[in-house]
């Protein structure tokens, strides 16, 4: 479990100020760390991540693009190709379809194409999700189009603590790394330590021990799970819930050993039921664990449809705490 | 024809009988079964390659597409290294991985090899914004000036999106850039005409804000020195030139097509004016070298090319261990297993599957 212990001296930050404290600190470090997006310079981006940053790092290194999704990706891939280590910045991940192009075949495949000559450290983040009635198209979840890629690593932030520690790993990684922020998770307020850490990019990360099922779940299903969690606690429930945060690859070891324990699994991923992240992680779960497994394991996805505008229809595309009670109920007759 | 020096005239000559003798080969080897997939060949266009990649240095850096073994081979990788990737061995530039389409070569600045058309562009673009970069924030500069990417793609590219885009950036940023445009008139079975609101590509240049200019594919010393000015004000940092340099392949778009829409008339009229007899007959007329020496250079070539097969012939496949090598610059991308261990730390796990 993640604890920040009382003698670490920490300060108070909202998520977007974590993220925005990786990339100072990475861009301090190291010259050839570069920002590239729509509107990350002069307008600090979007959602604030980088406020501030060109006017620290100036406007090359903090670069305002143009709104050619696909090509100031590959930019930022031939960039890296050639010894930059890019940030790219897609304003929300949706417009990121728009560069699947480049993400796929040159991100993923250019340094297997190659024989290993070049290496792409390139991190794609950026706001994704269902937020509020932001309409269908600025509702969607990228991490269930790009999973297949292969090449790639993939990441959720869910707490400003996890946040500020993976955009920094995924900087270093030498791998193009996308990470996956939501747009409703950026006002979170937390802790953090004064003192430089990085997250593992390959982990997951425990947030409720216990000893009854193992809930999976990941970005802002985690808090509609530990809300939840508070009612099945009530009622005499003992979950123990893992934000698997490393979406490709799976941290099988931390899911395997509480499935060990537990013996059942409640996936609750925001994903659309097909071919989301849920999927993969059930299937995985399956061929690995079979044999611990006392009942079926239940994934928890969105419904198959574009996510209405009206709030009634959008609070119903998505899992709600009301239905993970009721399944992890059913789970554990 | 611009004055060129022996020296100068022989090394233009040696590369383009280099790409035009290797092409044939390819089709020999394709036709014996030595060679698979896609394999899309230059002939008739070495003027384009030989007079724009010869200026460059080994800073700079090469963009093509899948028509790609011929800017390999003017950019400096050995004739058997591409053979040997051609053939699918572990001794290829790209270790068998890559094929035809993927020619990549770090040593050589040659950054690919694409399969989609204009997805190149913005590598190119990204590795001039690099260079800008390098100078410019990193301080690091040369006395040469600017290391320079040159971009080549086909007239079917110019209607693509990436193309605008990165026509815009690159001038907007004033990055290193020459967009080589190999208009040989056909994209596939798609004539240019057929497909191009302005089929001038030369000016879309100019509607960016940058130089476009229209030269003479076929024609060597006119590529090179419009080559040469480009290169130079990219250097100097003034930014991109849009080149639409008129050519032509003589042979279809790839070794799978049947090559039947083209007109015997056209084909015949670029015929007469294929870049290597033209060379030629201006190397004689201005007495730059003998008939001999230029068919010492042939020879020369007919013995690298064969060379070439030679050593792609005595190459190993790529063994089944090397399937999982590669795909991440840091293999702990494949995570962590079941036992807590990095799957890359498990000695068995470059021996077995594709599934992690």
């Amino acid at each position: 479990m993640v604890s920040v212990s009382s003698i670490t001296r920490c300060h108070e930050v909202l998520m977007f100020e974590a993220l925005r404290e990786a990339m100072i600190e990475e861009m301090t470090l190291d010259p050839t760390v570069c920002m590239i997006g729509e509107d990350v310079g002069d307008y600090g981006g979007s959602y604030k991540v980088s406020k501030g940053l060109s006017e620290m790092f100036g406007d090359l290194r903090v670069l305002d693009t143009p709104i050619a999704e696909n090509s100031f990706t590959g930019m930022g891939i031939g960039a890296a190709m050639k010894g930059l280590r890019p940030v790219v910045e897609g304003m929300n991940m949706g417009f990121l379809l728009l560069a699947y192009n480049q993400i796929s075949n040159n991100c993923g495949m250019l340094p297997y194409t190659s024989g290993g000559q070049f290496k792409i450290p390139i991190v794609i983040r950026g706001p994704g999700g269902v937020g509020r009635q932001l309409g269908a198209e600025h509702s969607q979840r990228l991490e269930s189009y790009f999973q297949s890629i292969p090449g790639i690593q993939m990441v959720a932030c869910s707490t400003p603590y996890n946040a500020k520690g993976l955009l920094k790993a995924a900087i270093r990684s030498d791998n193009p790394v996308v990470l996956f922020e939501h747009v409703l998770l950026y006002n979170l307020k937390e802790k953090i330590p004064d003192e430089e850490y990085i997250c593992c990019l390959e982990e997951a990360e425990m947030v409720r021990p216990g000893s009854q099922l193992t809930i999976l779940t990941y970005s802002r299903m985690r808090y509609h799970v530990m809300q939840a969690v508070k009612t099945l606690v009530n009622k005499g429930y003992d979950p123990e819930v893992i934000d698997i945060r490393s979406l490709k690859p799976f941290d099988l070891h931390t899911i395997g050993n509480s499935i060990k324990k537990t013996h059942r699994v409640l996936i609750v991923e925001e994903c659309m039921r097909t071919g989301g992240i849920g999927a993969s992680l059930r299937s995985a779960i399956i061929d690995n664990f079979w044999d611990e497994l006392d009942a079926r394991p239940v994934c928890l996805s969105s419904q198959d449809v574009p996510t209405p505008y009206a709030a009634t229809l959008e609070d119903a595309t998505v899992v709600q705490p009301a239905q993970i009670v009721a399944a992890v109920e059913e789970i554990c007759q | 024809m611009q004055a060129v020096t022996r020296e100068e005239a022989l090394e233009l000559y040696e590369d383009m009988i280099l790409g035009r003798n290797f092409e044939d080969m390819c089709a020999q080897m394709y036709y014996r079964g030595k060679m698979f997939g896609f394999v899309h060949l230059y002939n008739g266009q070495e003027a384009v390659s030989t007079g724009f990649i010869k200026q460059l240095n080994q800073p700079d850096c090469v963009v093509s597409t899948y028509r790609d073994h011929v800017h390999a081979l003017s950019k400096g990788v050995p004739a058997r290294a591409v053979m040997a990737e051609l053939f699918g061995k572990a001794t290829g530039c790209c270790r068998g991985q890559g094929g035809s389409m993927h020619m990549f070569s770090e040593p050589h600045n040659l950054l690919g090899g694409f399969a989609f058309i204009g997805e190149g562009i913005p590598v190119a673009t990204g590795a001039a914004f690099a260079a800008k970069y390098r100078h410019e924030v990193l301080k690091q500069s040369s006395p040469d000036g600017l290391d320079v990417t040159l971009a080549f793609f086909g007239d079917g590219t110019c209607n693509n999106g990436q193309f605008f885009e990165c026509l815009n950036m690159a001038q907007l940023w004033k990055l290193p850039i020459i967009f080589v445009v190999e208009n040989n008139l056909w994209a596939i079975g798609m004539s240019h005409l057929r497909s191009t609101s302005d089929p001038e590509i030369w000016k879309k240049g100019p509607a960016f804000g940058m130089p476009g200019v229209h030269v003479d594919g076929m024609d060597v010393l006119k590529v090179r020195e419009v080559a040469k000015e480009a290169i130079d004000r990219a250097r100097r940092g003034e930014g991109p030139t849009l080149v639409e340099c008129e050519t032509y392949r003589f042979r279809g778009h790839s070794l799978a097509d049947p090559d039947e829409l083209r007109r015997p008339d056209e084909k015949s009229h670029y015929a007469a004016r294929d870049p290597i007899t033209s060379l030629k007959k201006y190397i004689i007329e201005q007495n730059l070298a003998s008939e001999a020496e230029l068919k010492n250079i042939e020879k020369k070539i007919d013995d690298v090319v064969e060379e070439a097969v030679e050593f792609a012939d005595a190459s190993p496949l790529p063994p089944r261990s090397q399937l999982l090598e590669n795909v991440f610059a840091d293999p702990k991308g494949f995570g962590i297993g079941p036992d807590g261990k990095y799957r890359c730390e498990d000695p068995k796990f470059t021996q077995g599957t594709a599934q992690v």
